[in-house]
């Protein structure tokens, strides 16, 4: 028998490398990245309000001109799933400070409702911008 | 602090692969996580075969026919084989669950039992790790009833309705699956006392007997201790005995809130 001070050091169990990916936590996972991508996503908001209030078109225009792009476009519609994702996850947790949704089958559909929720209101909200946009 | 790879020491190499038993019609492929204290090689994943002919039909079943059939070697806790005691809590097919009460057909992932330890712990040896910090985590809630009045002449009273209130929360067995499924325990284990000590705490918060509830959600007000529960659920997904410590975690960080009003 080995005594204790010539032992290797334990190693560490491995987890995410082995845990099977659950819904209910990629969506908690999503929740996190959402939130940090509004961090982002508040730069731009800022940016634009600051635009909007400068005395001259000038900075106005070069903030329109980058956002109407195709990468500001993508950039944009992405910031607006964020919002709408990380809103309705809001709502999920703030049912859950009710003691509600926590059954297997009602997490399951919040989680889903949650994804779904976002990606349609996305499209709706994107389908009237252009619509009114004309 | 999250790491998402595993530290050097800790990544894992092929193992060997043991010789399938003679004359069998029919075999489930095992990958079994390995580690051998005194070796100083690293964890390795070996794959045996598994004689279903010859062996019951539950992953523990399995593990305890390669023990005894194939590689004596092989290091596993059980104990009760029915899904009481709660010692061969493992990882298996991606999932905590027990060993004794999974049958190795409900867990294949392409054909293959996946057997691991418990996530994110030290380990001992094989499938064996060191619940040193998690029963530490328990004690620290204090679990045993604490009262100011003095004791009475027999036992303590408790309506049928005050005892319901512990159903859901009385009936873990400390194996740990939930609290090594928990990304936040993962990362804070250290600081975040994880599922079931919170299940623990919730069960002593709850019961009409105790008269501590106090001083125990002071213990517990802590932006570690217990907001580090991000409500993921996989403790909930977890549970072999189908009980749901996030629900019981919500609990009590509402019963923070009811005491500010």
């Amino acid at each position: 028998m080995a005594d204790g001070s010539s032992r290797a050091e334990r190693p560490l169990s491995p987890h995410l490398q082995i845990y099977r990916p659950l819904f209910t936590m990629m969506m908690s996972i999503v929740h996190r990245v959402t939130g940090v991508g509004l961090y982002f996503g508040m730069v731009l908001f800022v940016w634009w309000l600051l635009a909007a209030a400068s005395n001259t078109p000038t900075a106005f225009n070069t903030f329109s001109g980058i956002a109407g792009s195709f990468i500001g476009l993508v950039v944009l519609l992405g910031f607006t799933w964020a919002l709408l994702h990380h809103a309705l996850g809001g709502l999920r947790h703030f049912m859950w400070d009710f003691i509600r949704g926590f059954e297997p089958r009602e997490r399951e559909l919040l989680a889903k409702a949650t994804l779904a929720g976002s990606i349609g209101l996305t499209l709706v909200l994107w389908v009237i911008g252009i619509a009114l946009k004309g | 602090m999250v790491e998402l790879t595993l530290p050097k020491n800790s990544q894992i190499t092929p193992g060997k692969v043991w010789p399938k038993p003679q004359s069998a019609k029919k075999l489930t492929e095992f990958r079994v996580y390995r580690w051998n204290p005194d070796d100083g090689r690293n964890p390795r994943v070996d794959t045996y075969y598994v004689d279903r002919e010859d062996c019951g039909p539950m992953v523990l079943d399995g593990l305890i026919w390669i023990k005894n059939k194939v590689d004596a070697t092989l290091t596993f806790r059980r104990s009760c084989r029915e899904g009481v005691c709660g010692s061969c809590a493992m990882n298996i097919g991606g999932t905590n669950t027990l060993a004794c009460t999974k049958g190795m057909d409900e867990v294949l992932v392409k054909g293959v039992v996946n057997v691991y330890p418990l996530p994110h712990m030290p380990v001992v040896k094989d499938l064996v790790p060191d619940l040193t910090r998690f029963y530490a985590q328990h004690a620290s809630i204090e679990p045993w009833l604490q009262t100011d009045t003095a004791a009475p002449e027999k036992e303590w009273r408790q309506s049928k309705g005050d005892r319901e209130k512990l159903d859901g929360l009385y009936e873990c067995i400390l194996c740990a699956c939930c609290s090594t499924s928990c990304p936040s325990y993962w990362w804070n284990g250290d600081r975040y006392l994880g599922p079931a000590a919170l299940l623990q705490a919730t069960r002593w918060l709850k019961d009409s007997r105790d008269e501590r509830t106090g001083a125990r959600l002071d213990y517990l007000e802590d932006p570690f201790r217990l907001y580090r529960c991000h409500t993921i659920m996989n403790c909930a997904q977890a549970c072999p005995k189908s009980l749901n410590p996030a629900k019981a975690i919500a609990e009590v960080k509402k019963m923070m809130v009811e005491r500010q009003i």
